[in-house]
């Protein structure tokens, strides 16, 4: 085992759906539910790491705290981070750097959320100097318009078609059928999507992810305590990539109004999404042709498609191929998103992160029924947080 | 009730309204990087310690790197006229700033008359309007196009 490796004891989650309920609850369902997949209990955790949700008022802002208080107070170390759709595997990092630091043999993240009905809209207040107020604001820019304008560019730069996105909807919604976490388990057509209302030409209503509540845990510990333990069969996470973007960058992103200007310095020879994958491949030691799953962050059915080429799978301009060939359906080449990701899931914030790293977890200790990957090893996760959040886990046996 | 309404911007700052309107942003007098939204406090190229800019108008026109619309009603602080009418939105790329800008395309123009590359010219449009007030905001405009 590499000096840089810390250890998988247990993921859980919360079903994702629209519950109404308080995240807390969520939170410490798949909390309790990481304790016992990995055997130890809370006093066993020596820390605790939270993602942070914005819109639940302060006991989201800080949510390590909540949790720990919820999961009873016992002078534990604690730490909550918001990093936006990155913040899982931001909390994920700092668990594992404590850990790395031989500051504490047995970590807790968890991420959880209870999101409002329809788009999401900025927090309350009227802030003039908010990029993410302004956008709604002046521009009336949603996220799926962010989504859309990608999608949009895919066709103009590379031939995709409206057919191509539904058809990543389609392999995702019959990969997430017999997940039970998964909020929609229904399989759909090519038809369907497709007639299905536009949202933002040239996204359908069925291609743009829904906001959930939902909630994942992953207890993290070292080498050496799982090595104690006698744990088997145990999967690693070989790096946690959460970089910024690199000056000037050229693409446009959630929430801004304009990219940076490259009139004095050159564009960086990476996208930022490139660059994200590039720090974890680096970190890691391996490259694209190491994987044997992926988990994408599928916030609408075209950017799945971006991912297949930021993450190495193919040359720009490629994925198309690579989807209608069904090298990412499970059974294929590289299958990307066996749980079914954001188009079954819907996004909970916090937790999405942690929860492609459950679901990466599961396929390689072969415990994903139903959506198996054979022979599962290594595994990439990869998602990006606004305002300019990197994130990418790649775990491994 | 006044009969005509008094024009302002939506935003202070963000742009001109004179007979040829444009974006305000800043440049960086030392590494010339130009900010849209302005900066005015220390330049955001790392390889830089500049900390004076320049007041500059950007380049009126522009060319389409994609485009989309809203046919749903934006969630406030977006104020929409009721009924709501579905809108298009475009990303601009500038040549000479070498940044792309987003902005809404002027009213009637439909997502499946634009094509990237497209080349658009900035002019004013009402974003929303109240009893005395029309707000201003910047716009998108095909060139060729009267309007």
């Amino acid at each position: 085992m590499a000096d840089r490796d810390v250890v998988i004891l247990g993921a859980g989650m919360h079903p994702w759906g629209k519950w109404g309920k308080n995240f807390v609850e969520y939170g410490l369902v798949a909390a309790q539910a990481a304790l016992a997949d990995a055997g130890v209990t809370w006093e066993d955790v020596d820390y605790i790491s939270g993602a942070d949700t914005i819109r639940n008022g302060y006991p989201g802002f800080i949510a390590g705290a909540t949790f720990a208080q919820a999961l009873g107070w016992k002078g534990n170390r604690v730490s909550s981070c918001y990093a936006a759709c990155a913040s899982g595997a931001h909390a994920i990092g700092i668990a594992r750097a404590q850990i790395l630091a031989g500051l504490c043999d047995v970590a807790l993240v968890v991420g959880a959320d209870t999101t409002p009905k329809g788009f999401f809209a900025p927090v309350g207040g009227e802030r003039r100097d908010d990029p993410d107020w302004l956008r709604f604001h002046l521009l009336g820019a949603t996220n799926p318009t962010y989504f859309a304008l990608y999608a949009r560019r895919r066709m103009e730069a590379f031939g995709a078609t409206p057919n191509d996105f539904a058809r990543v909807k389609v392999k995702n919604a019959r990969h997430g059928l017999q997940n039970p976490n998964a909020r929609y388990r229904k399989e759909v057509t090519v038809d369907e999507v497709l007639s299905s209302p536009i949202v933002a030409d040239p996204l359908h209503l069925l291609e743009i992810c829904a906001t959930s509540d939902g909630a994942a845990a992953l207890v993290l510990c070292s080498a050496d305590y799982a090595l104690r333990r006698g744990a088997t069969g145990v999967v690693r996470i070989r790096a946690v990539s959460t970089v910024s973007p690199t000056f000037p960058n050229a693409v446009i992103e959630m929430p801004n109004f304009a990219t940076d200007s490259g009139a004095a310095a050159a564009a960086p020879e990476k996208t930022f999404r490139d660059s994200i994958a590039a720090a974890a491949y680096d970190e890691a030691g391996i490259g694209p042709e190491d994987l044997s799953v992926a988990e994408v962050y599928d916030l609408s059915s075209a950017l799945e498609l971006d991912w297949y080429e930021n993450i190495g799978l193919c040359k720009a301009g490629e994925a198309e191929r690579l989807l209608r060939d069904g090298d990412t359906t499970i059974g294929g080449r590289i299958p990307v998103n066996p749980s079914g990701g954001l188009a079954c899931f819907g996004e909970a914030i916090p937790a999405q992160a942690i929860a492609q790293v459950c679901e990466l977890t599961w396929q390689i200790q072969g415990r994903a029924a139903g959506r198996q990957v054979e022979g599962a090893r290594v595994g990439l996760s990869i998602n990006q947080g606004l305002f300019g959040h990197g994130s990418s886990v790649i775990v491994s046996s | 009730m006044p009969d005509v309404k008094t024009r302002v911007p939506a935003v202070d700052g963000w742009f001109s309204t004179g007979a040829a309107p444009a974006l305000l942003g800043t440049r960086c007098t030392a590494c010339g990087t130009y900010f849209f939204p302005s900066e005015h406090t220390f330049c955001r190229n790392p390889g830089c310690a500049g900390r004076e800019f320049a007041d500059v108008e950007l380049s009126r026109r522009g060319r389409i790197w994609s485009f989309t619309d809203n046919r749903y009603q934006p969630p406030a602080p977006y104020v929409a006229p009721d009924p709501f009418v579905p809108y298009t939105i475009a990303a601009v790329e500038l040549a000479t700033e070498q940044l792309v800008v987003l902005g809404q395309m002027v009213a009637g123009v439909d997502t499946a008359s634009l094509r990237a590359g497209q080349e658009v010219e900035l002019v004013l449009g009402t974003l929303y309007e109240d009893d005395e007030h029309e707000y201003l905001v910047w716009k998108w405009q095909p060139v060729g196009d009267a309007g």
